[in-house]
């Protein structure tokens, strides 16, 4: 979750939705993503809602599932006010935080509720994050039995010296473990990779990449780091300890990766996440920026159900207070128009593969296509068939090419 | 010791003989606006109730900055000796720039005060403006101020005035016009030696204008001095460099608000209103006389006021150009020596070409537009006049580096300077060194006193307007001043300078600089370019070229990532946020070629911040 939250309308009470949902509705897949805002330890880079112990001010991690349940019934509320059609959930994401700092059991109960309250679509894709060092091999299990299908572990790198700048507490050496009892218990596995780290070399890297594609993954993620304001990290920067990342080397490291992704088969389906083909795309990734529908539950969750995009209160203690008294938990929300919503699918569309067709594009835009093709960011043989399909140097200047799609 | 003037002499029919003309000479900081308030409470004119601080300057710039753009003229009562008598004081303008207004204020006058800080010692503007002084025969009175300060050292530059004037060392007055003592003394000396104004009471009217003034409720304000016959209300006046007519509406003097007399005669000084709008109308140097007995010799000494600087002034925000024009348009109305046409930038966009008298008037100027009307400016490099002939015999006369011509060049012309600069015996070197430096030629130097010096040198004027007396001061702790007056232009060998973006020519960027110095300019830009630009898609060369020939080059690597990695769970609209920042961020973009420039960054560039913010 992002520690600014953007300038919006306050949210209402009870959480009413306008009519204006309803447009397009039987275009668009429904997910819940439930935000788990514990961890064990804060990390030096991560700008996330999420909070250890200590910050917790009275709210507890053991009341937390009963008030994402009751979330989850106010949502349910809401939307049938809304008179939205009954929609099973497609995907389901517990993301964090540590979603597994919670007992098995508490994430095993909200997926339950998600099944009671909207029901769980048929070959549906359940994830949740996790650590290496805080599951093991029955906890997987007990995932799976619980109706999870795919597991996201947050390997980072597999250099110590790196994680020890990330400061992730886990042995690299357990993540072939994780990855071995995920599998065995039956789920889909996604490894999470982080680079340009200060410090970090190529050679890092690279020894990352391999250590990652050794365990034959279905999923890879790779998120350049990003120094977020307020962060431990950044105030090592400011003070000059360590160094911030250099922007060209962060090209580079984004290279290597997709060239050994691609030579070990993996394929990019957005410009962070590659997945083996078949299917191991992971769904709820694209529905965010496929413009889907989802419930985000949970302190600082977002969620965007037909053009109107709104987001939780942040703190654990101050949502259990919301949800306590019955109200809707979101601070602000934006109602998008419809040029709004047109700006939002060029700039999420463009950075999926095959995800922005060319005749969707207003007329300015679509004169715009030939210099991107022209200034190899934009594959011409795709461009030819429809579709944008960035190149690698087009997805390195991702943003770039959407200002120029947009004319800004 | 002279009480104040019993009755004051009637304007219009003081006989001559009880007038005195006289100014004040100092440099910027001698205390002369603090003397001359003095006076005016001394004389009774202004109430010390009524007494604001340096009653004189009236615009808040000249008062912040201590020192007089636009002179005036009061006319004090005195009594010497049982006999009263009209004092009239012209406040002249303390700076080189405005060396031509100088001198018409002092063809007003008979005497001079030669105000001199008596911690200080004279400068080397109060030095060029006592010459102009003697020029004009005028009678010199030398005054020592700030004798209260504990730093004062009287004796010392009594001995140095002295000895630049003749006379003793005694014969030195000593005042404060803070505390007031010694200026009754000083206003009975001036009485007792000033020579009285001669004049033909008979002859055909004869006026003349030393300074104009825009009132935005009132009109030009005329500032003259009458040489011979008489002038009266309702009379039609006719200005003899254009052969306009006008119509006294209200003729008067000051003391010092605006009193209404029943005309002027001859020796005496006060103004005019025609009730026309426009300086340009009303030209300092020029002669009134009337239209129904027109004089036929005007007064000598009559130039038009020629700009000797230029430099583009540009809004920052594009959107106030019009209220650029309309700001220049007022001020025109009340500085007849600022003159400016449109122009276009690729880098900067539409402002104008403006010429000025020096330096300080650019400044000024600029200043003024920015306070007074609220406008945010960038000004480019300054330039100067060049004659330059091509090969082909065409003579081009380049005031924008723009007009510069292309092809084979004979020659190059620029106009040079003699600068005298004072400062203590300890900075010669380092001043020599500047001055060689920006190609001076050393004409000669002189000890003016105990420790003092005068260097004279010829420069080209160029080199001055190139942030020279910036330099001099820092190298000098403060203690040098400058003084400069045209001497004709010398051929040199100058060459434009271009920068390049891409192959593109950035307009704003280049310049006429010594072929000697091209090296070092195509460096500086190149390199503060490449600070100031950020990365594009593309690589961006910057080149400083002469012609064709490249002389330095950077460049900028193309940027190779531009995405932000993920969206953070959704929220989806912290980078719709983003994204139109950098739309706004777009908008402040100058395009040249395909390279996106940030106006700031070429302010920074034009402005020396780079090195700056480098310290």
């Amino acid at each position: 979750m992002a520690s600014a939250l953007p300038l919006a309308d306050p949210a209402p009470l009870d959480g009413l939705l306008p009519v204006s949902v309803l447009d397009g509705v039987a275009d668009r897949h429904f997910g819940v993503y439930l935000h788990v805002p514990f961890c064990r330890v804060r990390c030096g880079y991560c700008d996330f809602n999420t909070y250890v112990s200590e910050e917790l001010r009275g709210a507890k991690r053991s009341d937390y599932a009963g008030q994402a349940i009751e979330e989850m019934h106010l949502a349910d509320g809401v939307m049938r006010q809304a008179a939205l059609p009954e929609r099973q959930a497609a995907t389901v994401f517990f993301g964090g935080g540590t979603p597994t700092m919670l007992p098995v059991t508490d994430l095993a109960a909200m997926l339950d509720a998600v099944r009671t309250t909207w029901g769980i679509a048929p070959g549906a894709e359940v994830t949740t994050e996790a650590n290496p060092d805080s599951v093991d091999a029955a906890y997987l299990l007990a995932l799976a039995d619980a109706g999870f299908t795919r597991v996201s572990f947050g390997m980072q790198s597999a250099v110590p010296r790196v994680l020890a700048t990330l400061e992730r507490t886990h042995d690299p050496e357990r993540v072939p473990l994780v990855v071995e009892w995920a599998r065995q218990a039956g789920l889909g596995v996604s490894l999470d990779l982080i680079y340009g780290t200060p410090g970090e070399t190529m050679d890092d890297w690279r020894a990352s990449l391999e250590h990652a594609i050794r365990q034959a993954p279905d999923h890879i993620s790779a998120y350049s780091l990003i120094i977020e304001d307020g962060t431990k990290l950044a105030r090592q920067i400011r003070r000059g300890e360590v160094h911030a990342p250099d922007e060209d080397l962060q090209a580079d490291f984004y290279e290597l990766a997709d060239e050994l992704l691609t030579a070990a088969g993996y394929e990019w389906y957005e410009v962070s996440n590659w997945a083996r083909p078949g299917g191991h795309a992971s769904r709820h990734n694209l529905a965010y920026w496929q413009g889907h529908d989802w419930w985000g539950v949970g302190p600082g969750a977002h969620s965007h159900i037909g053009g109107v995009r709104w987001w939780n209160v942040k703190h654990p203690a101050a949502y259990a207070e919301r949800i306590r008294d019955g109200h809707s938990p979101a601070l602000g929300r934006e109602v998008l128009d419809d040029e709004t919503r047109g700006v939002e699918r060029v700039l999420l569309l463009t950075r999926i593969r095959d995800g922005l067709k060319i005749a969707d594009l207003e007329p300015a835009s679509r004169t715009a296509v030939a210099g991107l093709i022209g200034d190899g960011l934009v594959d011409g043989t795709s461009a030819l068939g429809g579709s944008i399909v960035l190149t690698l140097r087009g997805r390195l200047l991702a943003d770039a090419v959407v200002r120029t799609l947009l004319g800004y | 010791m002279s009480p104040i003037a019993s009755k004051a002499l009637e304007p219009a029919s003081t006989d001559p003989a009880f007038i005195r003309n006289f100014c004040i000479i100092a440099h910027i900081d001698h205390g002369k606006s603090t003397l001359a308030d003095r006076m005016l409470s001394i004389t009774g004119v202004v109430s010390d109730r009524n007494m604001r601080a340096q009653y004189l300057d009236r615009m808040d710039i000249e008062r912040e900055r201590g020192i007089t753009i636009k002179s005036q003229a009061v006319r004090m009562p005195w009594a010497l000796d049982g006999q009263n008598y009209a004092l009239n004081m012209i406040d002249t303008p303390g700076h080189v720039d405005f060396t031509y207004e100088v001198s018409r204020s002092l063809a007003a006058c008979e005497g001079a005060l030669l105000l001199v800080d008596a911690a200080q010692g004279i400068e080397a503007q109060t030095l060029a403006n006592l010459y102009l002084a003697l020029d004009n025969d005028l009678t010199i009175i030398p005054v020592l101020n700030k004798i209260d300060l504990p730093a004062a050292e009287p004796d010392k530059y009594a001995r140095e005035l002295a000895s630049l004037i003749g006379g003793k060392p005694e014969d030195v007055l000593r005042v404060s016009g803070k505390t007031g003592f010694g200026v009754e003394a000083l206003l009975d000396r001036l009485t007792e030696l000033v020579p009285a104004p001669v004049g033909d009471p008979d002859a055909a009217a004869r006026a003349m204008i030393f300074d104009s003034v825009y009132d935005s409720y009132r009109g030009v304000i005329t500032y003259v001095r009458m040489i011979d016959g008489h002038l009266a209300p309702r009379e039609r006046i006719q200005m003899m460099s254009t052969r306009a007519t006008h119509e006294i509406l209200e003729i008067g003097v000051s003391s010092p608000e605006p009193t209404p007399s029943k005309g002027l005669g001859v020796g005496e000084v006060g103004y005019l209103i025609t009730g026309v709008k426009d300086v340009r109308l009303s030209k300092v140097g020029d002669t009134v006389t009337t239209a129904l007995r027109p004089a036929t010799v005007a007064l000598a000494g009559y130039t038009e006021p020629l700009p000797m600087v230029f430099s583009g002034l540009y809004p920052i925000d594009g959107s106030d150009y019009p209220a650029l024009r309309d700001a220049l348009d007022k001020l025109k109305l009340s500085d007849a020596s600022l003159v400016y046409e449109p122009e276009t930038s690729v880098a900067l966009g539409f402002g104008f070409r403006c010429g000025f008298l020096g330096l300080l008037h650019l400044e000024i100027i600029t200043e003024r537009l920015e306070r007074e009307f609220n406008l945010d400016l960038i000004a480019t490099a300054p330039s100067v006049i060049y004659e330059v002939t091509t090969d082909d015999k065409r003579t081009v006369t380049v005031t924008n580096p723009s007009e510069f011509p292309g092809g084979k060049i004979a020659s190059v012309r620029e106009p040079m300077v003699k600068a005298a600069i004072l400062a203590p015996k300890d900075f010669v070197g380092v001043i020599m060194e500047l001055c060689q430096d920006r190609r001076g030629t050393l004409l000669g130097m002189e000890y003016l006193g105990e420790d003092r010096v005068e260097i004279r040198y010829n420069m080209p004027l160029a080199e001055i307007v190139f942030d020279f007396f910036d330099n001099l001061k820092s190298k000098t702790a403060g203690y040098a001043s400058l003084d400069y007056e045209p001497i004709g232009d010398q051929e040199a060998d100058l060459v434009k300078v271009d920068i390049l973006l891409q192959g593109e020519q950035v307009d704003a960027f280049s310049t006429i600089v010594h072929r000697d110095k091209a090296y070092d300019y195509g460096v500086l830009m190149t390199g503060r370019l490449r600070k100031l630009i950020p990365r594009q898609q593309f690589e961006v060369p910057i080149q400083a070229a002469i012609g064709a020939k490249i002389i330095a080059r950077e460049s900028i690597s193309a940027i190779r990532k531009d995405v932000l990695a993920k969206c953070y769970g959704g929220d989806i609209s912290r980078k719709r946020k983003l994204l139109e920042k950098q739309k706004e961020g777009k908008k402040r973009m100058k395009m040249v070629g395909r390279v996106e420039v940030p106006q700031e960054a070429f302010i920074a560039a034009l402005s020396g911040d780079v090195e700056k913010k480098a310290k």
